[in-house]
């Protein structure tokens, strides 16, 4: 392995990855990648800093006060090359710094569809990615498997080499979905969607956790990450299957508790549409769902009646017959109608998880 | 400061009197370097007042949009109100100038009168916001209603508050004005608030753009 | 951090609340049932006693009122933001100390002594204090006491206000302290993201509680921030041209500039976050279309810039002590001016680094990455300037220069973990771990902190007329260097394990030996401030040997504050001085100055006012009421606040003049003893 031959160079991080340094040696190809991002990061600019320490220790002795045989200039304070150099040096280490930032940046962007599958593994374009729905609760994960029409609390599966995309969200305050031996961390946030591509190489169970604060049951947000393989995986889905309960809104209910240390709960079956719901924070009936919301907003609002009568709204991104909606909504606007028609042809999901940072 | 020629011995201390100019110590001496300290002061200030302008109306950019389901400006705002409203304030900012003009003549009284007419356009200005207000209120268009509104109520409030504190401290230094007539410091005081009012103006306009023109015939 | 509730939410949330006391009752005093809590009370009360006791006893009360707290000299509020500095010291650090000895104990499979709504207080309250009540008060001390002299000046240019900005520090301090007995302090971590620091997840009044210490904290920033960028401007003394400043004046200068273009962001942020917990206004809550992304970018583009608010003045304090105990003029002033310049712009565009994770963009990230990266070019410039500084000097190991040298070694590990974190995608796997919170103490405590103490020791003699005892100095420092490897050094490998921060309870065991050096470590630090304490003591006790009758303490000062005695007179400078070059008292002492002894003219000086001292008290009950939402009081301290601050326009007697006599018996006091032969 490459990563191998430059921890030679180092033996401090050698000699540290015996101790279970899981981001140093995981089990993911994103998070392997990501491992050695900073190992060639830390190599580049040990190139300045270990001349900066050591020049620190040797001037310190060699110009000490007690040492009257080293030259003493109280004057010299200029030098032009030596000014082009403090600040060139450190500028040409940026500069490759830089470069290396921009392209690992987007290679390992959490959006992007994996490029392949390991090192020395390409991907399979016939194999379609594992969709896994993720929501942070307080204080528990609910995962949700469209493909296999299951639900988990507190523990996750994936198979072995086969693309994983994580679409996450949130039902309670901010957190952040990790599995260090997998990939980077992506934030869960209410009302919105991100999402994280990653794929898990070796079989075996991994932590995963939430790494960013939330409350009381901080603490105990954990789950177990299983790698398996094809049939063990076909196996745990049979294992989550024989479970009698299934979830739906009112199982939501339930889990929107706030609960300490979860025990791991297995759903048989999901709720149509439950996903989306939870997205756009209306499981509960009583709730205009965002999207809906967010498509009238689009419309220019709902007007002063809107204010009262939210209900006349509801399921509004998703009817069948938008030009009736329309017309409710804004009766006076008929010139401009294809234009807001047009713009109701988009689908909910991606009026819903257009995450804002992109320039929203 | 001093030329360094190479016979002439170096001052490293200032040892003339930097007041012997003017002999009066009484209570508004003028020290010029003071007195442009405070200046620059406030104009610093009013950079991070304007800064926190800069904070409200960035949340309305981003904010504005978000009605909630509720209404939009479109559906609240009425321009001949606000067009009545900003030229109090704009006229306001008239009289004012004026006032500084008399200020420079050393005239007490015709300052005095321009300042009450600016404070009474900038009372106007408030009456209107405050209507503006309470009828938004009554509609049911609160801060709480959505986050267009709460960004809305916060901006054209924070502008409407500090034009408060503006008339606030004009009835103050109208006082201060009959009581010590134009002195030193009371001049600079009526220069820094003429600043202020200056300020508030440009904000209006920016609000006056942002939320009530564009929100309305865009 | 008083709780007795261990869920979610605490005890203060009431249902009912009284027309008059708002929220408040005897339940909010909480530590009646915690023992920590408890012991801590008694504690304060039995030294609060004594303390009060000792001050009537003595007749304290008088000299301190009309000397010190409505003292408008920029050199006491200086001193005056020390002593808050170090006080909040002990309160933060009693905060780690508890954190690490939890954690350790949490780490071994123990069951700890904090649970979560009390562990979580603690870490946010060590946080807030850390950086606005310890860091920013010791850095603004610095700044008021040190740079007027060190621009000739008498004073800074608005010295009431001066004394009103450390009034609205203390201010927001007393609450934040208020908070540990009455009622609680925030769980939402020290930036109070959004939504959690909304009513929602948030309801009792510690959030509260930091809102309004710290709004009340960050005016008075504000205020300083506009006062001493004033003063820079427009009071240096003839012939000090910018180009001649000393470098700790460029830093006051850039770092003012920044408090001034970035804390009305913070100020704005809070209210808005205040609203919608007071109102109901729906900014930072997205059910009604607010954005919680909004509060976090807001934070950010203030918090970033704080960052660099704490570290440019400690660059500064390092550029003045290394020249000076290298006997050598600072290598490359024109660069490390530009270095400072280009920091202080550069800060303003990064600070979208602290949440890479949020899912921006590919381009978003990496453009904040690449400026984060570009911020190490200048301050790598500035590191080898202080380098180039001591090539060919004569440098002399004391205690300030220590520090420095503990400084350089360490902040360039910091520095180096900041570029690592700064490349989005190792952030990916690094963001939120404890190798996050190791690189930030390694650059806070190696950098500000060092710098702090280096400063503290450095200016001492010059404050107080007598230098602080060498060897419990030396004591101080290694064992802060040695807890501060010990302490965070093992963070960095927990970081790499994907240890996260702020957990208060552990899965696994292995990690417990690194816990457990890590406490080690706090431990090092905790004998390092008792030393640093005992320094003081001791060398008040000996400060007839460490005297110093010069003025220039360590015989080599470079810059104007050593041309005058120590500790200087109020009106600092009888005389004005003129300056001619850089390092202005070099170039007197190469040269051959002489003092005049004749010739004193009146001095015009600013009056003491207590204004500051009572408006402040005012706010700080108005914050207390506005917490406890007892709104009559609130409302009658505000007027109350407003009407003292209106009437205080109307005295026009603001200042007065130092008769030329009393300046002559001052200044040939010092020149006599001056002329005594040396020991």
């Amino acid at each position: 392995m490459k990563r191998a031959k430059i921890a030679a160079f180092l033996p401090l991080i050698f000699a540290l990855s015996g101790c279970n340094l899981v981001v140093m040696s995981p089990s993911g190809d994103i998070a392997e990648q990501q491992a050695n991002l900073i190992i060639y990061s830390t190599v580049l600019m040990l190139i300045v800093i270990v001349p900066v320490i050591v020049l620190t220790i040797f001037f310190a002795i060699k110009y000490r006060a007690s040492n009257q045989d080293a030259p003493y200039e109280p004057d010299w304070h200029h030098s032009t090359t030596l000014e082009i150099i403090i600040w060139s040096v450190p500028l040409a280490i940026i500069i490759c710094l830089a470069g290396l930032t921009w392209v690992a940046t987007h290679r390992l962007d959490p959006y992007k569809p994996l490029s392949r599958i390991s090192a020395d593994q390409a991907i399979d374009p016939e194999v379609q990615p594992l969709v896994v729905q993720v929501a942070a609760m307080d204080w528990k994960w609910l995962f949700i498997y469209p493909e296999q029409g299951i639900a988990t609390v507190n523990e996750l599966a994936a198979v072995v080499d086969r693309p994983i995309e994580f679409q996450l969200t949130s039902t309670t305050v901010m957190n952040s979905f990790y599995v260090p031996a997998l990939a980077g961390m992506i934030y869960t946030m209410n009302g919105m969607q991100t999402e994280l591509n990653a794929v898990i190489n070796e079989p075996g169970v991994y932590k995963g956790f939430s790494a960013n604060y939330s409350g009381a049951g901080f603490s105990q947000m954990r789950f177990k990450f299983h790698g398996l393989s094809e049939q063990d995986f076909d196996a745990w889905v049979e294992t989550v299957r024989a479970d009698p309960q299934g979830l739906d809104r009112d199982e939501i209910a339930v889990l929107d508790n706030k609960s300490i240390a979860h025990p791991v709960t297995y759903y048989s079956a999901v709720e149509d549409g439950l996903w989306d719901r939870i997205l756009n924070q209306c499981t509960s009936d009583d709730d205009l769902c965002m999207n809906d919301m967010m498509m009238v907003d689009a419309l220019g609002g709902g007007g002063l009646e809107g204010l009262f009568n939210r209900e006349l709204f509801r399921g509004l991104c998703s009817a069948d017959d938008p030009e009736a909606l329309l017309a409710l909504l804004r009766p006076d606007v008929e010139h401009s109608a294809e234009e807001i028609l047009a713009a109701m042809t988009l689908t909910p999901a991606i009026v819903a998880s257009d995450p804002l940072p992109n320039g929203n | 400061m001093s030329a360094t020629t190479a016979n002439q011995p170096l001052e490293f201390f200032v040892t003339e009197d930097p007041h012997a100019a003017h002999g009066d110590h009484g209570g508004d001496h003028a020290e010029h370097h003071h007195e442009t300290g405070t200046m620059l002061g406030f104009w610093i200030y009013l950079m991070s007042d304007c800064l926190i302008f800069g904070i409200l109306f960035a949340t309305y950019a981003v904010l504005g949009g978000n009605y909630a389901a509720g209404p939009a400006p479109v559906d609240l705002f009425d321009l001949d109100l606000i067009l009545i409203s900003t030229s109090m304030l704009l006229f306001s900012s008239i009289t004012y100038g004026f006032a500084v003009l008399r200020m420079d003549k050393g005239d007490l009284n015709g300052t005095t009168i321009w300042l009450i007419v600016t404070g009474v356009f900038g009372a106007c200005f408030l009456g209107l916001e405050i209507y503006e207000f309470n009828h938004l209120w009554h509609l049911g268009a609160t801060p709480m209603a959505s986050a267009f509104l709460s960004s809305f109520f916060f901006l054209v409030g924070t502008h409407g508050l500090h034009v408060a504190s503006g008339t606030l401290w004009l009835i103050v230094l109208l006082v201060q004005l009959r009581m010590h007539g134009l002195t030193h410091a009371n001049k600079r005081r009526v220069m820094c608030l003429s600043l202020f009012w200056h300020f508030l103006d440009l904000i209006w306009i920016g609000v006056f753009t942002l939320v009530y023109l564009t929100g309305v015939l865009l | 951090m008083a709780s007795s509730s261990h869920g979610h939410g605490g005890a203060t949330l009431h249902t009912d609340v009284h027309p008059f006391w708002g929220k408040l009752n005897w339940d909010a005093l909480a530590f009646l049932h915690d023992p920590i809590i408890l012991i801590t009370f008694i504690g304060v009360v039995l030294g609060g006693i004594a303390t009060l006791a000792a001050m009537t006893y003595y007749r304290l009360w008088g000299p301190l009122w009309r000397g010190w707290l409505t003292s408008i000299d920029h050199k006491k509020v200086g001193i005056m933001y020390m002593i808050l500095g170090l006080i909040m010291l002990l309160r933060g650090f009693a905060d780690a100390l508890l954190m690490r000895g939890h954690q350790a104990l949490a780490a071994a499979g123990y069951e700890g002594y904090l649970p979560p709504h009390h562990y979580d207080q603690i870490f946010t309250a060590h946080g807030v204090i850390m950086i606005f009540f310890v860091a920013m008060p010791f850095v603004t001390g610095f700044m008021n006491y040190v740079m007027p002299l060190q621009i000739g000046a008498r004073d800074v240019a608005f010295p009431f206000l001066n004394n009103f900005s450390l009034w609205l520090t203390v201010s927001g301090a007393v609450l934040v302290m208020i908070s540990l007995f009455v009622g609680e302090f925030s769980t939402a971590g020290w930036l109070a993201y959004a939504p959690f620091s909304g009513l929602e997840y948030s309801p009792s009044v510690g959030m509260d509680y930091y809102l309004w210490a710290l709004n009340i904290a960050g005016i008075g920033t504000t205020l300083s921030g506009i006062n001493l960028v004033v003063t820079i401007v427009k009071m240096r003394a003839p012939g000090m041209t910018y180009m001649k400043m000393p470098v700790f004046t460029w830093t006051t200068l850039c770092t003012n500039v920044l408090i001034v273009a970035t804390f009305p962001v913070l100020t704005a942020t809070l209210a808005l976050l205040t609203a919608d917990r007071y109102i109901g206004t729906a900014f930072f809550t997205n059910e009604l279309g607010g954005s919680p992304m909004m509060y976090v970018n807001l934070i950010w583009i203030w918090g970033h810039p704080e960052v660099y608010i704490l570290i440019l003045p400690v660059f500064g304090i390092f550029s003045e002590i290394v020249p000076t105990f290298s006997s050598k003029r600072l290598f490359g002033y024109t660069s490390m001016v530009y270095a400072t310049c280009v920091i202080m712009v550069l800060s303003y565009i990064v600070w979208l680094h602290h949440f890479f994770t949020m899912g921006a963009g590919a381009n978003v990230n990496a453009f904040f990455g690449i400026t984060t990266m570009i911020i190490s070019i200048p301050t790598g410039a500035k590191i080898f300037n202080w380098l180039f500084t001591m090539y060919k000097g004569r440098i002399r190991f004391e205690t300030p220069m220590l520090w420095v040298m503990g400084f350089m070694i360490t902040f360039v590990i910091g520095g180096m973990t900041g570029v690592l974190l700064a490349v989005p995608p190792a952030d990916y796997v690094l963001h939120n771990s404890l190798f996050l919170i190791a690189h930030f103490h390694n650059v806070i405590i190696g950098g500000v902190v060092f710098g702090i103490f280096a400063g503290i020791v450095f200016w001492w003699p010059k404050a107080f007329g007598f230098s602080l005892d060498p060897f419990w100095g030396k004591v101080s420092f290694w064992c802060w260097l040695i807890g501060f490897y010990l302490a965070f050094m093992p963070l960095y490998i927990l970081g790499l394990m994907g240890v996260t921060r702020r957990l208060s309870q552990f899965e696994d065991t292995f990690y417990a030996v690194y816990f457990i050096i890590a406490l080690v470590g706090a431990v090092f630090v905790a004998i390092g401030i008792a030393a640093f304490i005992i320094q003081i003591v001791v060398s008040i006790l000996r400060r007839e040997e460490l005297r110093d009758h010069t003025g220039d303490a360590w015989g080599t000062g470079r810059t104007l504050e050593w041309s005058t005695s120590s500790p200087p007179p109020y009106y600092n400078f009888a005389f004005t001085p003129r300056v001619h070059e850089i390092d202005a008292f070099t170039h007197m002492k190469r040269v051959g100055f002489t003092r005049p002894s004749e010739g004193y003219m009146p001095i015009h000086m600013p009056r003491y006012t207590a204004t500051g001292v009572i408006i402040s008290g005012l706010l700080t009950v108005l914050g207390f009421a506005m917490i406890w939402h007892m709104w009559f009081i609130a409302a009658m301290t505000f007027i109350a606040a407003v009407a003292y601050g209106i009437l205080h326009t109307f005295n026009y007697n603001r200042d007065y003049y130092v008769p030329a006599d009393e300046v002559r018996e001052t200044e040939h006091k010092f020149l006599s003893k001056l002329a005594e032969p040396a020991e």
